[in-house]
């Protein structure tokens, strides 16, 4: 098979983490999808009323779903009676405008970031970068990540890749360089490792100006915007600066505040598996007195508005992120989170991604077949989003849309390719492998622009991004 | 083939050129046309809520058994809890004391409202007031912080501070390395939506489940990452 024939297929970027066999990391992920599928059992267990509170949940994001507008209206009307500004996007592009320029319009050159999903889909950082401001991100993984100039591996433990002592050693060699160096003499005790982390941002918060965030929920009728977080940095981007910008999709709306009493017990236990979160953070507007003094709400349509005309699809739109569908999912264990193509992995990835960017692309069509249909993510979801129906429906589609189209043959190749290679992970990492040195002749500016010959039809469309520069797989084998 | 309307730009971004003007109109237009198969007449209401879960009717606020399920929460969560069986003011403040005396040297940020009648015991010398504002930096090298609590939740062993009078602003709680907090036990309810019904969402509301912690380091649990690495408790049973 030519190299080209991958081009248009999930980039796997890193899928290859899942393809090393019987590694010490693939034993760390396994690990980590197994511990936190436990602690979230056991938390559910405790819950008499579970199935009352999914089905609640379920039903409130119905409601706000079905009278969106008028949410988003009182939305707008109380956040800005509390003394908040409200901007709408209707795309990345133009979200990450609005905050390049509410940043320059504080003078500022950095900003202190809260990892959030929403800013990573319209890739704020890199917009942020283009124009001289440096966006720090504040979690502890992020940092790792952000340190040791390499990528993500898990959705909920993005340095999961990395041990102890290679942490201490990125912290050691790299902190200074960006900030307060790492404490002389650090072990790689993970609690030296946390308190190293814990200087070296405290800086970072203690002078940050702007601070950015998402928000887990908006509360319509009161105008209240909720963070969700573990260890703090959270509440250090929202508590210290003065100007605080937070990007959130129209779909986070909760009509009431009440409607939260329902989310803050399904939310925490579905995810990190805790009866509650360590820090949770509500505010309406600003306070005087207290916290920033500009509040800037970014209301990101990008795709979520094309989601909610689809009937069956729509429900995709109810997902508060809390990650339980990936950790029972047998595909996503085998194949890693970088397969999807997106920042968001796993079954809700594969109905949420296709749904946001439209099926244009080789990737979102593929993104349908990437399960078994096996039921388990249906079963988990907190806010009952029947997942394998919405991707029955979605392969419907593609299959409908490429008899319409007469979607060219090299596509549908490929196509059936992407299953294959989704179905073994060793094919993942051959794939890999051709895919960056394919991508890479063709990409401009790290993005692969129209192609050549029998791809052009779909590369005409879209811009896919480019296969990572090394792999990780290539990485591992340069450095073992 | 047309350019669908959610095209994410890419970095020379055509769009940068594009008057965002409008976007709050297209956006709302979009949204309603989307919904073309919700009738007209239908109100939110008519979207059924069924409310089915647990509202009320656990273990009465205040509760022994409230109050027990609280520090048994907290503890699980590692926060240090210490229950005060206290006939007078006096012996709160000599609980505040000896558990400052204990944990911390530098100085005890205290925030407006907090009793005064439980500060007799503390040297007067380690009471760091916020007024006028501290600024971060005094923040930071204050030891720690001693508030009290707006309510909280027992199920699941969590503090709420509403900044209302000896909680302070919210910074006050975050800085320092250690949180000392006292709650009444008259504060305490059984659940999330008990707590949720008693709250003003106009303030600024923090709501603390144990010390900060990660678990990005190898899935080991470590406390304490950027909040207060220390959350004491200290539960007040009035006499
Ligand atoms: S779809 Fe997945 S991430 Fe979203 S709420 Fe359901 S289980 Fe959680």
């Amino acid at each position: 098979m030519s190299d080209s024939t991958y081009l248009g297929m999930p980039p796997f970027p890193e899928a290859a983490r899942t393809a090393l066999g019987d590694t010490q990391l693939r034993s760390n992920l396994a690990h980590a999808t197994d511990t936190i599928r436990r602690k979230r059992a056991a938390v559910v267990a405790e819950v008499d009323d579970w199935e009352e509170l999914r089905e609640a949940g379920r039903a409130v994001k119905e409601r706000t779903l079905r009278h969106l507008d008028t949410y988003l209206v009182r939305l707008e009307e109380r956040v800005t009676a509390a003394g908040g500004q409200v901007h709408w996007a209707r795309d990345g592009a133009e979200a990450g405008r609005i905050v390049t320029e509410l940043v320059r319009a504080t003078g500022e050159s950095e900003v202190v970031k809260i990892k959030s999903m929403a800013t990573q889909e319209i890739e704020l950082n890199e917009t942020l970068a283009e124009a001289g401001i440096a966006a720090y991100e504040t979690d502890l993984a992020e940092l790792i990540v952000q340190l040791g100039d390499d990528h993500p591996s898990h959705i909920l433990v993005p340095a999961i890749h990395r041990n102890r002592a290679e942490i201490r050693e990125i912290f050691v060699r790299e902190m200074g360089a960006y900030g307060t160096p790492a404490p002389d003499g650090l072990t790689d005790d993970p609690a030296r490792l946390a308190e190293a982390a814990r200087l070296h941002l405290r800086e970072k918060f203690l002078r940050a100006k702007v601070g950015i965030s998402g928000a887990n929920f908006l509360v319509a009728d009161t105008g209240t915007a909720v963070v969700v977080e573990s260890e703090g940095n959270g509440r250090m981007c929202l508590t210290l600066p003065e100007t605080l910008i937070s990007v959130v999709g129209i779909e986070k709306i909760v009509p009431s505040w009440q409607d939260l009493e329902v989310f803050l017990q399904l939310l925490p236990r579905s995810s990190t598996g805790e009866r509650m979160n360590p820090y949770t953070s509500t505010w309406t507007g600003t306070t005087e007195g207290d916290g920033p003094s500009t509040f800037h709400l970014v209301l990101l349509d990008g795709g979520r508005s094309d989601t909610l005309a689809d009937r069956i699809g729509r429900q995709a739109l109810n997902c508060i992120r809390c990650s339980a569908c990936l950790n029972v999912c047998p595909v996503y264990e085998r194949v890693g989170g970088h397969a999807y193509g997106s920042v968001y992995p796993g079954p809700i990835g594969a109905i949420l991604g296709p749904q946001l960017r439209g099926t244009d692309t080789l990737l979102d069509r593929s993104l349908p077949y990437a399960s078994t249909l096996c039921g388990a993510c249906y079963e988990v979801c907190p806010v009952k989003i029947n997942i394998p129906e919405v991707l029955v429906h979605l392969r419907a589609q593609v299959v409908d849309e490429g008899r319409e189209r007469r979607v060219p043959k090299a596509e549908r190749m490929a196509m059936a390719a992407a299953r294959w290679v989704l179905s073994d992970p060793a094919r993942l990492a051959a794939a890999q492998r051709t895919g960056a040195l394919g991508g890479r002749l063709l990409s401009r500016r790290g993005r692969i622009g129209r192609l050549p010959g029998p791809l052009s039809p779909w590369s005409d469309t879209r811009d896919a991004p480019s296969p990572a520069r090394e792999s990780f797989r290539a990485w591992w084998k340069r450095t073992h | 083939m047309d350019m669908p309307a959610n095209v994410p730009e890419n970095a020379s971004g055509q769009a940068l050129r594009k008057a965002p003007a409008g976007a709050r109109e297209e956006i709302l237009a979009r949204v309603r046309r989307a919904l073309a198969d919700v009738p007209a007449a239908e109100e939110p209401a008519d979207v059924a809520v069924a409310r089915d879960y647990a509202r009320a009717g656990g273990p009465a606020p205040g509760s022994p058994a409230v109050r027990e399920l609280l520090v048994e929460r907290l503890i699980d969560y590692d926060a240090a809890v210490r229950t005060v069986t206290a006939a007078d003011a006096a012996s709160v403040a000599e609980a505040v004391a000896r558990s400052a005396a204990a944990r911390t040297a530098g100085p005890l940020v205290v925030p407006d409202g907090f009793p005064a009648e439980w500060l007799a015991a503390l040297p007067p010398e380690r009471v760091l007031r916020d007024e006028p504002p501290l600024g971060v930096g005094a923040l930071d090298r204050a030891g720690a912080v001693l508030t009290t609590a707006a309510a909280a939740v027992a199920t699941t062993g969590t503090l709420v501070l509403d900044c209302g009078p000896g909680q302070g602003r919210r910074a006050l709680t975050l800085v320092p390395d250690h949180h000392l907090c006292v709650v009444r036990a008259g504060q305490v309810v059984a659940s999330v939506p008990e707590v949720l019904a008693g709250l003003e969402p106009a303030r600024p509301l923090t709501f603390i489940s144990g010390p900060s912690a990660t678990s990005d380091i190898e899935l080991d649990r470590i406390e304490g990452v950027h909040g207060p690495r220390t959350l004491e408790v200290l539960v007040l049973v009035e006499g």
